[in-house]
C-alpha cells in the first residue's frame, strides 16, 4: 500500500474503534460504487444508520481537513448515502451524516475530531 | 453551541442605527455565512478577520459559523463592521470577555496581519451611538481626532486587534493617546491683499459675505475672478461648533478627512471642475451614497468656475439645496438627506472668447454667441442669485502702483461687526442671514425707510425689476445697510443694492 493510503487506512481504522467502543456497530467499511466511497457505514445502538466520511492528515499545515469537505463533496455524500440505503432496502430509514478528521501527529498520538450530523 | 452579540453602528447618509452582530458557532462542516444585507466590501470581511486573527494569534473557529448584522433589512456597507465581526467571534469562542460589551461598540477595518484601520463616518457613528445610550466605543487610532469631538464618552483607540486583546484578557494598559489641539482657523495661504484693485468687486464679495448672498462674478479671463472667489472663506466668519460638527461629519462620510485633524472651523471652500455630473454635485452613489460638492461645501463656498461650461441640468440640480438646504438622495437601497446650506459662487466669461469687455474690441464673438453664452445660465438659477459683478481688468495705474489692497483680516472684521448686528435683530426669528429673510417679513418687518421703498416702487412700475427681485434688492439693502451701521436700509442703501444686481448691465 501506498503511504498515502495507510496514512487513510489507519485513520479509518480509528475511527472504526472510536465507534465500537460507544456502542455503535459497523456494518461496511470503504463501501464503493460508481458515484464514489463511503468510508465508514455503522448502526447506533437506537437503530439510526450511521454515514462516515473520514479525513486523515499528518498535519494541519494545509488546514483544517474538514475545510477539504466542499458542498459539492457534501452533497455527494449525501447521494451515496441515499444510495446505500435503496440497494440494501432500507429506504427511509432514519440516517444521519457524520465527519471526522484524524490527526497523526509524529509522536504517535492521534487526535480526532468528531462531527455528528453535518448535513 | 456558542452565541455572541457585540454592538456597531452602521450608517445611511449621515443617520446612525445600532447594529447586533450576533455570531453563531455550530458544530458542522467548517463554513461561513454572513447575513443582513452585505455589499461586496463587506463580504470580504470573512478573509480578512480570519487573516487578521490568525495573525494575532487567534484560533480560527474551524466549524459553521454564522454572522447575522441586524436588523437584517438595513443594508449595510463599508469595512467598518471587520473589528465587531472579529470580537463577536471570538466572544462567541469564549475568548473575550468584556463585562461592559452592552454599552460598547466597535468600530474598525482589520488588515490581514490584525492592524485596525481607520474607516470613514466615524464622527456621525459615535454621534449616533450616544444618543442611542451607548457609553464607551472602540475606534481605529487614525479615527481618534474625529471622535473626540463627541463629548461623553469613553473612547478606546487601538492600533491592532492583538494591542485590544491584550487590553481587555490580560489588563495591558492601551498606549496613550497623543492630545489633539482642536484648530480653530487653518491659516490659509491666500489673503484679499494679494488681489490688485478690483474695489467693486471687492465690496460686492464683502456685502455677499455679510448676508450670505449668492454671487456670480463675470469677466474676461485673467482678471481675478477665481483669486476672489478663493478669497471669500478668509473673509467669512467663523462657523459656530455644532456647525462644524456638521461639516466634519460630512467630510468624514466621504472619507475626506484628514487623519489627526480636529475640529476645523473654517467655512469649506469646495470648487468643482465645470466637468462635473449632476452626481457629484449633489451626491449619490448606488452601493454607498456618499455626498456631493454641494454638501461638502455646507455653511460654507461652493465655487463653480465657468459656469456656462458646465453640462445642462449639472447647475440646475442646485436649484433644490439652494431652496431647501438640504439634498435628498433616492436610490434602490434607501433615501439618504445630506445639509447643504452654501453660499453659491458662479464665475463666467462674458463670452465664448471671453474678451467681450470695455468696448469690446478684442472680442471675436457674434452678438448671437454672446447673448447665448450666459443664457445657459438658466433663468431660475440666475433668479436666486442676489449679486451680479463684472469683474474688469485692473487699469494701469493699478497695475503699476505699489498699494496693497485691504487684507482679509481686516474685511473680515467688518463682515463680523455687521453680522452680529443682523444676529441681534434676528434673535426672535428662525433664520440667521439677510439673504434667508421670508418676503411677508420684508413687507411688514423689514421693510427699508419710506423713502428707499418709493425708490424700488419705481423700479417696479417701471418693470426694471420684477416682484422676486424687488425682495432679492430688499434684503441686499439689509446687509448693505449692516455694512454702514444703518438701522434700516435707506435710499442710497437701496441705490447701491441696485447698482450691485445689475452691475453686469445687460449680460445678465
Amino acid at each position: 500500500m501506498a503511504y498515502r493510503q495507510v496514512i487513510g487506512a489507519t485513520g479509518e481504522e480509528f475511527v472504526a474503534r472510536h465507534l465500537t467502543s460507544h456502542g455503535y456497530t459497523i456494518v461496511e467499511r470503504n463501501w464503493r460504487i460508481r458515484g464514489g466511497e463511503i468510508d465508514l457505514i455503522a448502526v447506533a445502538p437506537n437503530g439510526k444508520i450511521i454515514f462516515v466520511e473520514v479525513k486523515t492528515r499528518s498535519s494541519n499545515k494545509f488546514g483544517d481537513p474538514l475545510e477539504a469537505i466542499t458542498p459539492a463533496k457534501a452533497a455527494r455524500l449525501q447521494r451515496l448515502a441515499l444510495g446505500w440505503l435503496s440497494t440494501h432496502s432500507r429506504f427511509g430509514s432514519d440516517y444521519r451524516i457524520d465527519c471526522a478528521a484524524v490527526l497523526l501527529l509524529p509522536s504517535g498520538e492521534i487526535k480526532l475530531d468528531y462531527r455528528q450530523a453535518v448535513l | 453551541m456558542a452565541l455572541s452579540q457585540v454592538k456597531t453602528v452602521a450608517l445611511m447618509g449621515l443617520a446612525g442605527y445600532l447594529i447586533e452582530v450576533e455570531v453563531d458557532i455550530a458544530d458542522g462542516l467548517p463554513s461561513y455565512a454572513l447575513l443582513g444585507l452585505p455589499d461586496a466590501a463587506l463580504s470580504e470581511s470573512k478573509d480578512r478577520v480570519r487573516s487578521a486573527m490568525a495573525n494575532s494569534g487567534q484560533p480560527w473557529p474551524n466549524r459553521k459559523v454564522t454572522v447575522s448584522l441586524s436588523p437584517a433589512w438595513l443594508p449595510k456597507s463599508g469595512s467598518s463592521f471587520d473589528l465587531p465581526i472579529a470580537i463577536a467571534l471570538l466572544k462567541a469562542s469564549g475568548l473575550f470577555i468584556d463585562p461592559d460589551s452592552e454599552e460598547t461598540i466597535f468600530i474598525g477595518e482589520l488588515a490581514l496581519d490584525g492592524e485596525v484601520r481607520a474607516v470613514r463616518g466615524v464622527l456621525p457613528a459615535l454621534v449616533a451611538a450616544k444618543k442611542l445610550g451607548i457609553k464607551r466605543a472602540v475606534i481605529p487610532k487614525p479615527n481618534l481626532a474625529e471622535a473626540h469631538l463627541v463629548d461623553g464618552l469613553e473612547l478606546l483607540a487601538i492600533n491592532s486587534l492583538g494591542e485590544l486583546l491584550e487590553f481587555f484578557i490580560n489588563g495591558v494598559n492601551l498606549p496613550p493617546a497623543d492630545e489633539i489641539p482642536a484648530t480653530a482657523r487653518i491659516e490659509s495661504s491666500v489673503d484679499l491683499s494679494d488681489i490688485i484693485g478690483q474695489s467693486f468687486a471687492r465690496w460686492a464679495m464683502e456685502i455677499a459675505a455679510i448676508g450670505g448672498h449668492h454671487l456670480l462674478l463675470i469677466g474676461p479671463p485673467g482678471t481675478g475672478k477665481t483669486m476672489l472667489a478663493a478669497r471669500i472663506p478668509t473673509i467669512l466668519p467663523l462657523v459656530n461648533p455644532e456647525e462644524a460638527l456638521e461639516i466634519t461629519a460630512i467630510q468624514s462620510v466621504a472619507g475626506h478627512l484628514v487623519s489627526g485633524s480636529a475640529l476645523n472651523r473654517t467655512p469649506p471652500f469646495i470648487a468643482p471642475h465645470h466637468t462635473t455630473t449632476a452626481t457629484a454635485m449633489v451626491g449619490g452613489g448606488s452601493h454607498y451614497i456618499k455626498p456631493g460638492a454641494a454638501s461638502l461645501a455646507h455653511r460654507g463656498v461652493l465655487f463653480i468656475d465657468e459656469a456656462p461650461e458646465c453640462h445642462p441640468g449639472v447647475l440646475d440640480s442646485l436649484r433644490l439645496p439652494l431652496e431647501s438646504g438640504e439634498v435628498t438622495i433616492t436610490r434602490a437601497l434607501g433615501s439618504v438627506t445630506y445639509p447643504a446650506r452654501f453660499m453659491l459662487v458662479l464665475a463666467a466669461n462674458p463670452c465664448p472668447c471671453g474678451r467681450y469687455s470695455g468696448k469690446g474690441r478684442a472680442c471675436s464673438c457674434t452678438s448671437v454667441q454672446i447673448r447665448r453664452y450666459l443664457q445657459r445660465l438658466s433663468g431660475p438659477l440666475m433668479d436666486r442669485i442676489d449679486i451680479r459683478v463684472f469683474v474688469e481688468p485692473p487699469s494701469r495705474t493699478e497695475m503699476m502702483g505699489a498699494q496693497i489692497g485691504e487684507s482679509s483680516k481686516l474685511v473680515r472684521a467688518r463682515v463680523l461687526a455687521a453680522r452680529a448686528r443682523s444676529q441681534t435683530r434676528f434673535a426672535n426669528f428662525d433664520w440667521q442671514l439677510n439673504s434667508e429673510i421670508p418676503a411677508k417679513y420684508l413687507r411688514a418687518d423689514f421693510r427699508a425707510e419710506r423713502n428707499a421703498m418709493a425708490v424700488l416702487h419705481e423700479e417696479l412700475e417701471a418693470e426694471r425689476l420684477s416682484a422676486r427681485g424687488f425682495h432679492k434688492v430688499l434684503r441686499l439693502a439689509w446687509s448693505i445697510a449692516d455694512s454702514r451701521s444703518h438701522e434700516r436700509p435707506n435710499r442710497s442703501d437701496i441705490e447701491s443694492a441696485l447698482s450691485l444686481r445689475n452691475s453686469a448691465g445687460q449680460l445678465s
